[in-house]
């Protein structure tokens, strides 16, 4: 439960003096997150700041999906090693392991504390998993969870995959075609935006923004709006908060058909397959029509949009969608009344609730698993607080429901999208805000197509952001794609992994 | 069954006519090769060196734009008090060598493509082991939507396989981050000579948005040849087909016919 004498509470794109976030004793701190994921609360996110030459100020920011509030407190201490959480509170354990290599500090009895991106410490003291020499393993060398046994065997698969996607290392415990265990390592796609974030606003940051997912370049630039619009007290116009949550279910949809499509290829039925992958292009026509690039590039900026969609251009996307929706409906159909397309979705990959929820599942993935979690609802802001998206959810955790969700959502997003262009609001799409505060911290909350998009922007004393801290969706499912593995067969791994389609990019940062 | 075969129907041939024919309509406010009017420039000012993120411009006695850092982001436009910077278009930008994607006074030589007997080899079949190395994904993305029915990439002997083994080159997206150095040298290792290297977007060509960072190498050419470069954040579809038909010698010129 939340002791509001311990955190302090706000809402999604709100916000608060830096001051006023309570600092709790280190010990304290850990009592009241493992206190609060007890009591149903998620971390949305978990990390540390420097503080002076030789501390750190750990930052807890726990979600409350049933009334819509955030909570948020913090620590500080000398850099050195600190008690981990994830036992009691599995949720934050790759938070751990990622301030574990950001500041080369060890988080006591974390029992899984392996590099997260595989980069040098921001500190330059030696990360816990450091050789004698104080320097860290290259990347993919980790010490891998194996099992023994005469018949256990392992495979190892990427960086560089036999498809065109983004590099990962995956390593599998395997007896005969079943999978023990699937450990997934990444790091590969890290490029430093996060840290280069700090210091901004720049001219490269909404680039950054833009550029940390390529598929969620809507999503992502989105949250960032809301956090620099909520801390200068500035409001996009309705017009423009319209057209962001066109965009943004435009982005929704194309990845959510090309998913639906890849799903059809990935157990050889191509009709679908085939389909899908030309349809999704449809979409991402419509939103290369509203701002030029098919990825929604250059479209949303703090304090709108730089493109405006008048009324040929919304006659034309109409036209378009009613379109895009019928060769959907068709192609997407063919796949549940498919017995051998059924006979491979159904009960493979199969995550209970319980799991999703310890783990802290967002987006189709916990809504596969029954679970009704979505920020357009929960917490919703822009365009969300007028119009509500129902929230989509099946129950059965398997890639069926991943798929059926997706399927679910692509109709809810149409219905939406026809919704906003039949009655867009009047005015202006830019009123490009002031500069940044000082001392502020905005919590911004956004559902991409993967899930929860979580940003956290605090300015120093200068208004420049001392902190930029990215959660993209992946960073919680990850996990899930692995325990989803446990005793399925090797050659279902395709299927599982799209049927949860992350990024490693947005993970990687 | 019958719902397949109804589907089938409705979904209809959807492969384009290009190059054969035209190429696919692009949307009106696309963003390609761009321009810079120089009765416009007024020389003094620098407006749009201090707004690129990327540092794609220079001036020295006249403005040039690197295409090949260039995102085709359009600050510069939004910046120039005079208007004179403008993105077309033309959606043809790919080039043979990294120099010739500066653009000074509007000219670019598009990629004249292989010859002789590299051409004789890859001209008619070209398969290619795609590595992601650093970028955003947005650029696989674009080089997978070949793949798909409306592009048929395959109906040109272009072929993206799933082994360097089986590859005749490779063709690279992404900054290079040092964490993928190793394994896109070990992939380029395993492909046969003769054995070319196609850089795709601004990150495989400059680092693109990651530029200088000390987690980059700013992209392929630091640790292998290319042998063709085709710009953009990500370079649309039809940028990026262009640039392979120039490269395998199948349309010169404007490109609208084979
Ligand atoms: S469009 Fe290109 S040259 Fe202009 S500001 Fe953007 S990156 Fe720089």
């Amino acid at each position: 439960m939340i002791n509001p004498a311990r955190f302090v509470t706000f809402g999604n794109a709100e916000p608060v003096e830096l001051g006023a976030v309570p600092e709790l004793a280190p010990d304290e701190f850990g009592r009241a997150v493992v206190a609060a994921a007890d009591g149903g609360l998620r971390v949305g996110a978990y990390f540390g700041t420097a503080e002076g030459q030789d501390g750190v100020r750990l930052y807890a920011i726990l979600l409350d999906d049933l009334t819509g509030s955030i909570h948020g407190a913090c620590t500080a201490f000398p850099l050195g090693p600190f008690p981990s959480l994830t036992r009691e509170c599995p949720q934050v354990h790759l938070f751990e392991r990622e301030i574990a290599e950001q500041f080369g500090i060890e988080p006591v009895g974390h029992p899984w504390l392996k590099p997260v991106r595989f980069h040098p410490s921001y500190t330059g003291r030696p990360q816990p998993w450091a050789g004698s020499d104080g320097r860290s393993p290259p990347v993919g060398i980790t010490n891998f969870f194996r099992v023994d046994g005469d018949e256990v065997h392992e495979v190892a698969v990427g960086p560089v995959h036999a498809g065109v996607i983004e590099p990962g290392h995956f390593r599998f415990q395997c007896h005969g075609e079943d999978v023990f265990h699937l450990e997934i390592s990444l790091g590969y796609q890290h490029r430093g935006i996060e840290r280069r974030l700090t210091g901004g606003p720049g001219r490269r940051t909404i680039h950054y923004l833009e550029t940390l997912a390529g598929d969620t370049t809507v999503g992502h630039t989105t949250a960032y709006c809301h956090a620099i619009e909520a801390m200068t007290g500035t409001y996009a116009p309705p017009r423009a908060q319209a057209i962001r949550g066109i965009a943004l279910e435009l982005e929704r949809l194309a990845n959510h058909v090309g998913d639906l499509g890849a799903l059809a290829g990935d157990v050889g039925f191509l009709p679908t397959s085939a389909y899908c992958g030309r349809i999704r292009g449809d979409y991402l026509n419509l939103t290369a029509a509203v701002c030029g690039s098919r990825f929604g590039r250059d479209l949303v900026r703090p304090g709108g949009v730089l493109f405006d969609i008048d009324a040929p251009l919304a006659d034309s996307i109409g036209a378009l969608l009613a379109d895009a929706e019928r060769d959907t409906a068709s192609a997407v159909e063919l796949l549940w009344g498919s017995s051998s397309v059924m006979g491979r979705f159904e009960d493979t990959g199969r995550l209970t609730r319980e799991v999703a929820d310890e783990l802290g599942l967002v987006g189709p993935a916990a809504r596969a698993c029954g679970i009704g979690r979505d920020v357009r609802h929960d917490f919703p802001v822009g365009i969300f607080r007028f119009s509500h998206v129902p929230v989509s959810t099946w129950s059965t955790g398997d890639v069926f429901a991943r798929a059926y969700v997706r399927w679910l959502e692509v109709q809810q997003s149409i219905r939406f999208i026809r919704e906003q262009l039949r009655a867009l609001p009047e005015g202006p799409v830019l009123a490009p805000p002031p500069e940044l505060p000082p001392e502020q911290l905005v919590v911004s909350l956004v559902e991409g197509w993967r899930g929860e998009i979580c940003h956290v922007a605090m300015t120093g004393p200068d208004g420049k952001f001392q902190k930029y801290k990215v959660v993209d969706p992946s960073f919680h499912n990850w996990f899930g794609l692995a325990i989803a593995l446990r005793g399925e067969q090797i050659s279902d791994f395709p299927l599982c992994n799209k049927s949860f389609n992350l990024s490693y990019s947005g993970h990687d940062l | 069954m019958i719902n397949i075969l109804l589907a089938r129907y409705r979904q209809g041939r959807r492969t384009m006519k290009y190059p054969a024919g035209p190429p696919p309509k692009l949307p009106a406010r696309f963003r390609g090769r761009p321009s810079i009017e120089r009765g416009k420039c007024g020389s003094e000012c620098r407006a749009c060196v201090d707004a690129c993120p990327t540092q794609a411009i220079t001036i020295n006695g006249k403005a040039r734009i690197d295409l090949g850092r260039c995102l085709f982001c359009t600050d510069c436009t939004r910046a120039c008090p005079d208007g004179a910077i403008t993105f077309s278009q033309d959606y043809r930008l790919a080039t043979d060598s990294r120099d010739d994607l500066i653009l000074e006074d509007n000219i670019l030589r598009l990629a004249q493509g292989l010859k002789g007997r590299a051409l004789r080899l890859f001209g008619r079949s070209l398969k290619l082991r795609q590595v992601a190395a650093g970028g955003c994904n947005g650029c696989e993305m674009d080089v997978n939507v070949l793949n798909t029915v409306g592009w048929d990439l395959g109906r040109f002997g272009i072929q993206l396989v799933a082994s360097p083994r089986h590859a005749d080159g490779l063709l690279v997206t992404g900054s290079v981050p040092e964490n993928m150095r190793l394994a896109l040298q070990k992939t380029y290792d395993a492909l046969t000579p003769p054995k070319i290297v196609i850089a795709v977007g601004a990150c495989a060509i400059s680092g693109g948005p990651f530029a200088d960072h000390p987690e980059v190498h700013n992209g392929v050419a630091a640790c292998l040849p290319v042998d063709l470069f085709i710009p953009g954040c990500p370079p649309h579809p039809l940028t990026i087909l262009d640039g392979l038909l120039r490269f395998l010698g199948r349309i010169e010129g404007d490109g609208d016919r084979s």
